[in-house]
């Protein structure tokens, strides 16, 4: 991996058309597929169980149709005989909801039940839980611009902003394709992706940065070449380690992590791609040289 | 980068040894306890049960919006002003006047006022008013009016709560204000929270009343424990406030489970002087608007000792005992939030979390020696010690494990050996320019050090905001996310620098490989 010189700088315009594409497709499956968002922000009841596992899925559906519930969802979950069921949120909040569908599951399935986690967010929660999960990514997403805008040029800060929604969009943007469930960890891991990201395309750009003071020649797209080949080791390196240590997540980690570590999966790949052939193009986009930095010498350069 | 000073090592060594010496300390028994300090297990991984109740403070504005109108009338009345229409509207009062510049007046004065008390902390008065057409004016709390009221109602149900559940027994309860109008409670180790939902879902405010036909008071139609419809006088001769003792007992004759009660001397009075004064009628036991039952008064109770039967089973009489000691809620609680994980799945949890834990920790392990043999050594030493001090660490504030905060272990592990890596890298790159052996690892170390800085505070940026936003298990994991930070710039800059120092300052100049 010592002496990469591949040139990426060519490969600029081909993966940006590829990312506009995929991006404009996410943002166009986000807003009409819509998110499958879990109770934790929609509101209503969760109850995984573990029973024999001669039970079929259909046979607990077909307990809890006879209750007039509204939406209800079961599907398998990890082992067999293992269950998750989800509740819709009802406009009031039944506080005797859960034993019934306790009691009614135990006396109709005629097996052994335990209960293994049962949760409730009422209909107020779930909206304070997304506007504070929103809120939340929003601050990220400004506190970094901010850190970036201080620590570099402006140039810099649009450039890591723009790769940041590009990474948490097209995440977001396979969940809706994939229908698969947003909750609280994957809040979580959207804002870690953030960070990941952001740690990524820093590192490319203080390469940048010092490549641009060191030779004043030339021009922004070798430069940025010059830089992600130099710190291109790095790059792959890091991932690999982050890498593994989320695949141990997914695949050993347990149900619950599974949706949180595939989520970091897809963030780290995304955000290794997006420092490279997102990021860095911006550069020379915005027209970014060593005159850029100019300004730069009168501020602290630690 | 690569000279340290004898104090500079020491004082390295000496934080590793006295941050992560507190790592041990969860390896202790319960019954050895050498310092009380230990990393406590989220309730998604010992199994328990997390509440969240709010305060249901309309019933209650509603009662003082009431208890304002007599004093108002009064006010009214002693300074000549001429009111006609006087309405009482949920939660608003509402009247006509021809003189509303001079109500005010007397309405919204700092001094004195009991009707209208001026609340210094928020610079607001209790209540507020609204001139409407005619005019009419309208009264109601103000903004901070109301909060004053959910403030103290809150203080009070989280009193009473706790009682409620310390009642009942479970272990080492966690009982929180949870902003304006919310309680947080955790109960680890509670599998089924029904019957702690049930005793939370009940005010329990207790009233004696006597059953007659008309009372000047005026009555209300309730519903007896037979199913007969009696009419119930509104005047209460007593009410729970005046319990001090309420215990489950058996009645010996019919062997009927009942709820035996001892009253404060003010109770005692009130309960005699009402026995007394009404023998052969009968009392009625409501509890929250329903009645438990009504008995005849058959000789009169001035003992300060009662018992009341209801067809209750054991448990039933237990529980209320229990409410009846506690004392009664001054609001409804709703219960708006909650999650139960059984004991067996926060075992499931923990095992996978650590087995995971292990793998992608032996997985780093592996590749980094593979790639950097010797100095892949130096970096998962470390990387062991990143661990060993995140976990003295989160010992130290004795901070809550939750799944999600194993898997922000797990990815600490897997990025922690990045500093390491933006090091190695570089040294390799200057290593090509640069003769001097010990001036390239030199120089690779300070050239990296602010990569290293900069892409690490932008992920402890987000840790940060996520502890700042995150709720529960979500901010489990910013606090092992953004703790494995730090923990890594130390173990990378100050541990793995120095082991490097001294492989390198050792082999003088000698080619080495990275």
């Amino acid at each position: 991996m010592i002496n990469t010189n591949l040139n990426f700088v060519s490969k600029f315009k081909k993966a940006n058309i590829a990312s506009i594409t995929i991006f404009l497709l996410s943002v166009i499956f986000i807003t009409f597929k819509g998110l499958n968002f879990g109770i934790d922000f929609k509101g209503g009841t969760l109850i995984e169980l573990r029973t024999d596992t001669n039970i079929k899925a259909s046979s607990i559906r077909e307990t809890l149709n006879f209750m007039e519930l509204g939406d209800v969802n079961v599907k398998r979950f990890g082992k067999e005989g293992d269950y998750l069921i989800k509740v819709e949120q009802k406009e009031v909040n039944n506080n005797k909801l859960i034993p019934e569908i306790k009691n009614k599951l135990t006396n109709k399935l005629n097996a052994e039940i335990d209960f293994r986690r049962v949760e409730n967010v009422g209909p107020k929660v779930s909206s304070e839980l997304l506007k504070s999960s929103i809120i939340a990514i929003s601050l990220a997403l400004a506190a970094m611009l901010f850190y970036i805008w201080i620590r570099f040029e402006w140039q810099f800060s649009v450039g890591s902003i723009v790769a940041l929604f590009h990474d948490v969009i097209i995440t977001l943007g396979i969940f809706s394709v994939l229908s698969l469930e947003i909750n609280l960890s994957i809040i979580a891991a959207v804002l870690t992706i953030v960070g990941y990201s952001m740690n990524d395309t820093v590192v490319i750009y203080d390469r940048i940065r010092e490549n641009l003071s060191k030779y004043t020649k030339i021009s922004i797209s070798d430069i940025a070449n010059l830089s992600i080949n130099e710190t291109l080791a790095r790059t792959i390196i890091t991932s690999i380690t982050t890498l593994l240590a989320l695949f141990s997540i997914y695949i050993l980690g347990g149900e619950i992590l599974r949706g949180f570590s595939f989520a970091m999966i897809l963030g780290v790949i995304i955000g290794t791609y997006s420092s490279i052939f997102v990021a860095s193009p911006i550069l020379k986009l915005l027209k970014v040289s060593s005159k850029t930095l100019e300004k730069v010498d009168e501020k602290i350069i630690p | 980068m690569l000279n340290f000073s004898k104090i500079n090592i020491i004082l390295i060594y000496l934080i590793f040894i006295l941050i992560s010496i507190f790592s041990i300390l969860n390896l202790q028994n319960k019954d050895n306890v050498f310092i009380d300090k230990k990393i406590n297990l989220g309730l998604d991984l010992q199994g328990g049960s997390y509440l969240l109740l709010e305060i249901n403070s309309d019933s209650l504005i509603k009662e003082k919006i009431q208890s304002k109108v007599i004093p108002i009338k009064k006010l009214l009345k002693d300074n000549n002003l001429r009111y006609q229409d006087f309405k009482i509207k949920d939660k608003t009062l509402s009247f006509k006047t021809d003189d509303i510049e001079r109500f005010k007046l007397f309405f919204f004065s700092k001094k004195d006022n009991l009707i209208n008390p001026y609340i210094d902390n928020f610079r607001s008065y209790e209540l507020d008013i609204n001139e409407l057409e005619n005019n009419y004016i309208e009264i109601f709390f103000s903004k901070f009016g109301i909060l004053t009221i959910n403030n103290s109602a809150l203080k009070q149900s989280i009193e009473i709560v706790r009682r409620r559940i310390d009642d009942v027994g479970t272990k080492e309860p966690t009982i929180l204000q949870r902003g304006e109008k919310r309680i947080l409670v955790e109960l680890p180790g509670l599998k089924d929270p029904e019957r702690i939902k049930k005793l939370l879902g009940k005010t329990a405010q207790l009233n004696f009343r006597l059953v007659s036909e008309n009372s000047e008071f005026g009555v209300d139609e309730l519903i007896s424990e037979t199913g007969e419809m009696l009419k119930i006088s509104k005047r209460i001769v007593m009410s729970g406030e005046n319990l001090i003792d309420a215990q489950p007992s058996i009645q010996n004759q019919q062997n009927e489970p009942t709820v035996s009660f001892s009253l404060d001397r003010l109770g005692a009075q009130k309960f005699g002087r009402a026995t007394t004064d009404n023998v052969g009628k009968r009392l009625a036991i409501v509890l929250d608007g329903k009645i438990i039952s009504a008995p005849n008064i058959n000789e009169p109770i001035t003992s300060g000792n009662g018992m009341i039967s209801g067809n209750f089973s054991f448990q039933e009489a237990t529980d209320l005992a229990l409410l009846l000691r506690s004392g009664a809620l001054p609001t409804p609680l709703d219960i708006v939030e909650e999650r139960t994980v059984g004991p067996d799945l926060g075992e499931d949890s923990i095992r996978s979390g650590i087995i995971s834990l292990i793998v992608g920790f032996i997985l780093v392990i592996l590749f980094m020696f593979y790639k950097y043999r010797i100095f892949g050594l130096i970096a998962n030493i470390a990387l062991i010690s990143n661990l060993l001090m995140l976990a003295g660490v989160l010992t130290i504030l004795e901070a809550t494990l939750t799944l999600p905060g194993i898997a922000g272990i797990i990815l600490t592990v897997g990025m922690a050996v990045d500093a390491n890596v933006l090091v190695f890298e570089r040294i390799k790159e200057e290593l090509k320019t640069e003769k001097s052996i010990i001036h390239a690892f030199d120089t690779g170390y300070s050239k990296a050090k602010i990569t290293v800085l900069d892409a690490n505070i932008t992920t402890l940026i987000a840790a940060a905001i996520l502890f700042a936003f995150g709720s529960g298990p979500v901010k489990g994991f910013a606090i092992t996310l953004g703790i494995g930070i730090i923990t890594t710039l130390f173990s990378a800059y100050f541990l793995a620098r120095h082991l490097t120092s001294l492989i390198v300052l050792r082999n003088n100049n000698k080619e080495i490989k990275i």
